[in-house]
């Protein structure tokens, strides 16, 4: 697992890091007010929110006077097994054929998760097929192109403005007649309050729901880690659209921690599943609940 | 979202049991300031920013006699709202003009932040203000970024300069040539999406801006980024002194917090918003505005500015006699169906409404424009003498409006319907102050 040493290294390099200020309060401190406070504090720099925050913080402070704790050491434990059960979920696997459908608002690193997606199930020694049902973005299918060729996989794709809806149509076909293991859906971002794309979005997922019923359909949504509390309500209304199945949470190598994905763990009981922390094509990696709140409680 | 409960309606819970008219005592302002630093956390403000934003109010709050006109919640969020106006504002600066042509725009930021788009709106809007610019590609590393440009100056109609995928410093020479040679005088120089910490690709930014002197520099930053914000902001400005910040995205539901803490941290002004798809959705900055959306209090100036862009006051007034002596027709409502689209959206006017937005909900806010075009169809399919005395509509005249309209029976039933409600309501209206359309 590579993930936790990235980010680590990300962390040295910023000496403001949320890690940093959570190692140092945990460090001989006395639980009182003054630090449930800075805790607080601490989490909603990291884009926790305030509700998720205080509700950890206060579940810490339950915990910790039932265990008749004093110091801040010991509460370290007590508040990592606190996080991590805010996000640590069970995901049932992958079965074949395998459609997965990639959507989320714009530039949050789309067609980037779906081309290290494509490595990630090549290099498991599947066949894949990429969708570019992004027909609006100038350039979104030679993007996605570019990856197809690194890769080695087969792309499917229309003309610019041509309707998503039959891109994915036709690239369910190409899977049917050549028996492939996995269908990768680029969709072209959205920002989640426009309802004719999110209309347009339902379309492609009734059509994949229509042709495409053996195949094991899962939608995901992709989280750009420095968005702060507007994530929620991306992740809200597109679960609204399409069902969301899981988060990928993109640009975990600059120096925000995603933190928003406990806000969006606990309060839409959503699951994260994969995580971007580089440009290469193996930078995308499975989420681990227990590493990554390693990485933010050190 | 229901988190995000208007602050106005928190903060009248605070102070719904308070009677007195007094000044503010010190307890309640601490109380409601609480409650206003909680808005501004989840509109995503830096919290060190906020926690020093919350202590200069306080200061500021205490003491301060409720006016007359205002409630104690009203007083604080003026109080509020005009220091968060103050920390974003700065008056308006134009972009820099050269003495000696090119101008040079150099545009950054992370990854996805939207700065291919705003290289194009940019050039659409100065190519309208009668300059003659050109955009450079220089994002050598994202697979079909110069393809994107190209597209993207294709719709704005401004020309691209660009080499493949060479060292950017070689472009921008080449494209210095190409500017006198062409007579180019601006050039918008668009950069590859980088993380502020990656050293490698911040030098390549530090060469670019000591070979070419930018006379702006630009960070680009999508509004809906969180606490993060600070650090690039901080960063970028630290190893390039920046010239100001443009904000995209601000047609999506974020609060945009992220402008409060970028000018707190650096401050640098936010220059430009980007507000949608189109190549024209580009607004200079406005903080008043992105004062009442970080408190979620809707955008209210806005909307009255551009009902006074669609209305003229003789317009108003004949609208406002026509409605108290109930000469108004279907004709009439016809013209204000059109003047409501000047305006702009549906969609975007309920958004700017404070409290409505929060209310219905925004994935409900979409409105069904095309009922309008509908709607217009009818009234145009119908002679003048039905429009003026609509109950002569019958039978036969019904089914010729709607097969004129291509629209059905019940549409028309429904219109007229309505239109002889609305009648019905100006009438009980007797002072007749307001309107209300049946849509």
């Amino acid at each position: 697992m590579g993930f936790f040493s990235k980010i680590a290294d990300g962390l040295k390099r910023t000496k403001e890091a949320f890690s940093k200020k959570i190692y140092e309060l945990f460090k001989g401190r006395a639980l009182n007010d003054e630090f449930y406070e800075e805790l607080e504090m601490a989490l909603i720099g990291a884009d926790v929110g305030v509700e998720t925050a205080s509700a950890a913080v206060e579940e810490l402070r339950d915990r910790c006077f039932r265990k008749r704790l004093s110091t801040a050491e010991e509460a370290k434990d007590v508040f990592a097994e606190i996080l991590k059960e805010m996000i640590d979920y069970e995901i049932p696997p992958y079965e074949y054929p395998l459609c997965i459908l990639v959507a989320g608002v714009n530039g949050v690193g789309k067609t980037t998760a779906i081309g290290k997606l494509a490595h990630y199930f090549t290099s498991m020694g599947k066949s894949v097929v990429l969708a570019a049902a992004d027909t609006f973005r100038a350039a979104a299918a030679e993007q996605l192109g570019v990856w197809a060729d690194r890769s080695n996989v087969r792309i499917i794709k229309h003309e610019e403005g041509a309707d998503p809806a039959a891109v994915v149509y036709d690239a369910i076909a190409s899977c049917k007649a050549k028996k492939t293991d996995v269908l990768l859906i680029d969709t072209a971002g959205r920002l989640h309050n426009k309802k004719n794309l999110m209309e347009e979005l339902k379309k492609i997922d009734r059509v994949v729901l229509r042709d495409y019923p053996e195949a094991d359909y899962r939608s995901y949504i992709v989280l750009d880690a420095t968005t702060g509390q507007n994530a929620l309500s991306q992740v809200e209304i597109f679960n609204e659209a399409i069902d969301i199945d899981g988060i990928i949470l993109t640009k975990l190598d600059g120096t925000a921690k995603g933190g928003v994905i406990i806000a969006i763990c606990n309060e839409m009981e959503v699951p994260v599943l994969f995580v971007g922390v580089g440009e290469g094509k193996e930078d995308l990696l499975p989420f681990d609940a227990s590493e990554f709140i390693s990485a933010i409680i050190p | 979202m229901g988190v995000f409960e208007g602050l106005g309606a928190r903060l009248n819970h605070i102070f719904s049991k308070l009677k007195n008219k007094g000044a503010l005592t010190e307890l309640e302002i601490k109380q409601a300031m609480r409650e206003v630093r909680i808005a501004l956390l989840e509109a995503d403000v830096n919290f060190t920013v906020a926690k020093n934003f919350i202590a200069a109010v306080t200061e500021k709050a205490i003491g301060e006699e409720v006016l007359k006109s205002l409630t104690p919640t009203q007083q604080v969020i003026k109080i509020v709202n005009e220091e968060l106006i103050k920390l974003l504002g700065g008056a308006h600066t134009k972009l820099a003009v050269a003495d000696k042509p090119p101008t040079i725009i150099l545009m950054c930021g992370l990854q996805g932040s939207g700065k291919t788009t705003m290289c194009g709106k940019l050039g659409a809007m100065l190519k309208k203000s009668g300059k003659t610019p050109a955009l450079v590609a220089c994002d050598i590393y994202r697979p079909a970024a110069i393809l994107q440009l190209q597209k993207v100056g294709d719709k704005a109609g401004v020309p691209v300069i660009e080499q493949g995928q060479i060292a950017p410093l070689k472009i921008v020479k080449h494209a210095l040539d190409l500017a006198s040679k062409n007579g180019y005088d601006t050039l918008i120089v668009d950069t590859a999406g980088r993380l502020h910490i990656e050293e490698a690709l911040m030098n390549e930014l530090k060469e670019l801006k000591a070979f070419l002197k930018p006379h702006e520099i630009l960070l680009v930053v999508d509004s809906m980024t969180g606490q993060d914000a600070v650090n690039v902001a901080e960063k970028f400005n630290e190893l390039l002194d920046i010239t100001g910040v443009i904000l995209t995205k601000l047609d999506g539901d974020t609060r945009g917090g992220a402008a409060l803490s970028i000018k707190a941290v650096t401050g640098k002004s936010v220059r430009f918003c980007g507000t949608g798809e189109k190549m024209g959705d580009i607004e200079p900055f406005h903080p008043e505005r992105m004062a009442s959306r970080i408190l979620g209090m809707g955008d209210v100036l806005t909307l009255i500015e551009r009902a006074q862009e669609a209305y003229t006051e003789e317009e108003a007034k004949a609208l406002e006699r026509k409605l108290r002596e109930q000469t108004f027709t279907l004709s009439d409502y016809l013209v204000q169906l059109d003047k409501m689209k000047n305006m702009g959206s549906l969609t975007q006017m309920i958004g700017m409404i404070p409290g409505l937005a929060s209310k219905i909900g925004t994935k409900d806010l979409t409105v069904d424009e095309s009922r309008i075009t509908r709607t217009k169809a009818i009234i145009q399919s119908m002679t003048e003498e039905e429009r003026t005395h609509p109950e002569i509509i019958k039978a036969s005249r019904k089914k010729r409006i709607a097969a004129g309209s291509g629209t059905d029976l019940q549409d028309v039933n429904a219109l007229l319907k309505q239109f002889e409600a609305s009648r019905e309501m100006m009438k009980r209206m007797k002072s007749g102050r307001r309107g209300g359309f049946p849509f």
